[in-house]
């Protein structure tokens, strides 16, 4: 697929503590209520639609997740996935403030991770809208290899419990436990194969990813749904002719993660052994040798640079990415803290930065911080972020949706929204089911909204 | 050293540096870089002012998706 919906959900970690001395913290349930009151509109449940077509609500084990609207390129889903989080930003600054009025002053952190102390995980999952001829058995094997290793330039960066007093460079990666599996909470595969795609069904299937981590970096995001996407065109196309298998997909996945120098090497079902980089530029390479066939535009054109410039820096030294890559990023940072500071690595002030990177709030997470300092290399600017908190991608269904969103909230209307339709239910149940989410507008659509 | 004084000195030293070097060499950029990361780590102190210890360990989610 040429033009294709993307779509990024982000499920948010919480601590709340007290700023009056001998009070206990507000609980995270309250917590949570306090931050989604402003935004209901006095329904009941913590579940809603936005007025940019992002869906906002509280997920399994009470985390706030935000859902981007369908973007239909990269650069949208960047722009929605940081709005996403200068919008839960603005909800936490205004919940302090009530609950400072209600007689229980409190500091709200809310991070953008996947890991909490203990070692509970909660996601970030991509989702990509693919031609349903692709069967779930190719989409798999030529895709694990690639997830597997794609971590060397999207992982986020962990700090290991003092037991283990090392880095990681992925979050996510110690919680894979599958090759294939459809569970999201227990035994979480490298693919995940829920497929609702909240379109016509004979048309589309929808890949959900639950592999990655979630990212702070612009860049991150962007090489990490921009390659991935390339491959996916690959696949739909039956242009990956290599037997790119690995013998121990869940193992290899933990070995490259636990080892920051790149180097390690894993081992292939036809016993050569390759490096995460040696293996990513074979797809780099099966990538290049696609676009002398069809038509290349200058987005792809710009993964592919991006692409094989961070290989090459990883293969040289990886700290170079310091400016690109979270993990690295992260990573230089706390090292330069712990030297300059004379910590330890296993002190808790050393977990307590890998946890401040992720803090969204602009004034206290340290990713803002450097980004504050153009420490960070970014991909958009901060007044077209500022735009997509309340406006939609305008070249997909989630035009219409915000449209109907907007009408419905300033006419206090009782309506029924979803991915895939709108509803009213006064003074005629009437209802507008959409199953191509390419298409921004429908004259159906357009005539109930504005029949209200 | 607490971070007020960090900053003091660091001003300081900025205003040596002004007074002394006419043109901008190699050092002066690899000082400014340095002070840079300087200014960051300070405010990283700030930040981590609060009890870290208790703040990880009160860092407890349920598990999500």
């Amino acid at each position: 697929m040429k033009r294709r919906i993307y779509g990024l959900e982000n499920e948010y970690g919480i601590i709340c503590s007290s700023e009056s001395k001998g009070r206990r913290a507000v609980s995270i349930p309250n917590v949570v209520i306090y931050l989604f009151r402003e935004i209901i509109h006095g329904r009941m449940y913590p579940d809603v639609f936005l007025e940019n077509g992002a869906r906002f609500y509280q997920d399994i084990g009470c985390h706030p997740e935000y859902a981007t609207p369908e973007c239909d390129n990269i650069i949208d889903l960047i722009l929605h996935d940081k709005a996403g989080e200068r919008i839960i930003e603005h909800l936490s600054i205004s919940a302090e403030v009530r609950m400072k009025k209600e007689g229980l002053p409190s500091k709200i952190s809310v991070f953008k991770n996947n890991t909490d102390t203990p070692g509970n995980t909660y996601g970030c999952h991509e989702n990509y809208l693919m031609e349903r001829s692709v069967s779930i058995r190719q989409l798999a094997s030529q895709l694990i290899p690639f997830f597997v290793t794609r971590q060397v330039f999207t992982g986020a960066g962990k700090v290991r419990p003092r037991s283990r007093g090392s880095y990681a460079i992925s979050q996510r990666a110690q919680h894979i436990r599958e090759e294939i599996s459809i569970a999201t909470t227990t035994a979480r595969g490298i693919i995940n194969t829920r497929d609702e795609p909240h379109a016509d069904r004979e048309k589309y299937r929808r890949l959900h990813v639950i592999v990655g981590d979630s990212n702070m970096s612009e860049y991150t995001t962007y090489l990490k749904v921009g390659t991935t996407s390339i491959v996916l065109r690959m696949i739909e196309d039956n242009f990956i002719d290599r037997r790119l298998a690995l013998r121990d997909p869940v193992r290899a996945i933990q070995a490259i993660s636990d080892d920051i120098t790149c180097t390690r090497k894993v081992e292939m079902n036809d016993g050569r052994m390759l490096s995460a980089v040696e293996l990513q530029k074979d797809y780099l390479q099966l990538a290049r040798k696609y676009f002398e066939f069809v038509e290349p535009d200058p987005l792809s054109e710009d993964i592919m640079e991006k692409w094989e410039y961070v290989l090459t820096c990883l293969e040289e030294d990886p700290m170079r990415l310091d400016r690109e890559v979270d993990w690295v990023i992260k990573k230089k940072l706390i090292d330069s803290y712990v030297s300059s500071r004379n910590l330890r690595w296993d002190s808790s002030k050393v977990l307590m930065l890998d946890l401040q990177y992720h803090n969204i709030r602009t004034d206290k997470g340290l990713y803002y911080l450097l980004e504050k300092d153009k420490k960070v290399k970014r991909m958009v600017v901060d007044k077209d972020i500022e735009h997509a908190m309340y406006h939609p991608p305008e070249t997909t269904r989630a035009k219409f949706r915000s449209r109907f969103i907007k009408l419905v909230n300033e006419k206090k209307i009782l309506c029924g929204v979803n991915w895939s339709y709108i509803q009213v239910y006064e003074p005629h149940q009437k209802l507008f089911l959409s199953t191509d989410p390419l298409e921004p507008e429908f004259e159906e659509a357009s005539r109930m909204i504005y029949s209200i | 050293m607490p971070s007020a004084e960090r900053k003091q000195e660091r001003r300081k030293k900025t205003s040596e540096t002004e007074e002394t070097q006419s043109a901008p060499s190699l050092n002066e950029k690899s000082e400014e870089i340095k002070e840079d990361l300087d200014k960051i780590l300070d405010e990283i102190d700030e930040i981590l002012e609060e009890d870290s210890e208790e703040f990880v360990e009160n860092y407890v989610q349920r598990g999500g998706q």
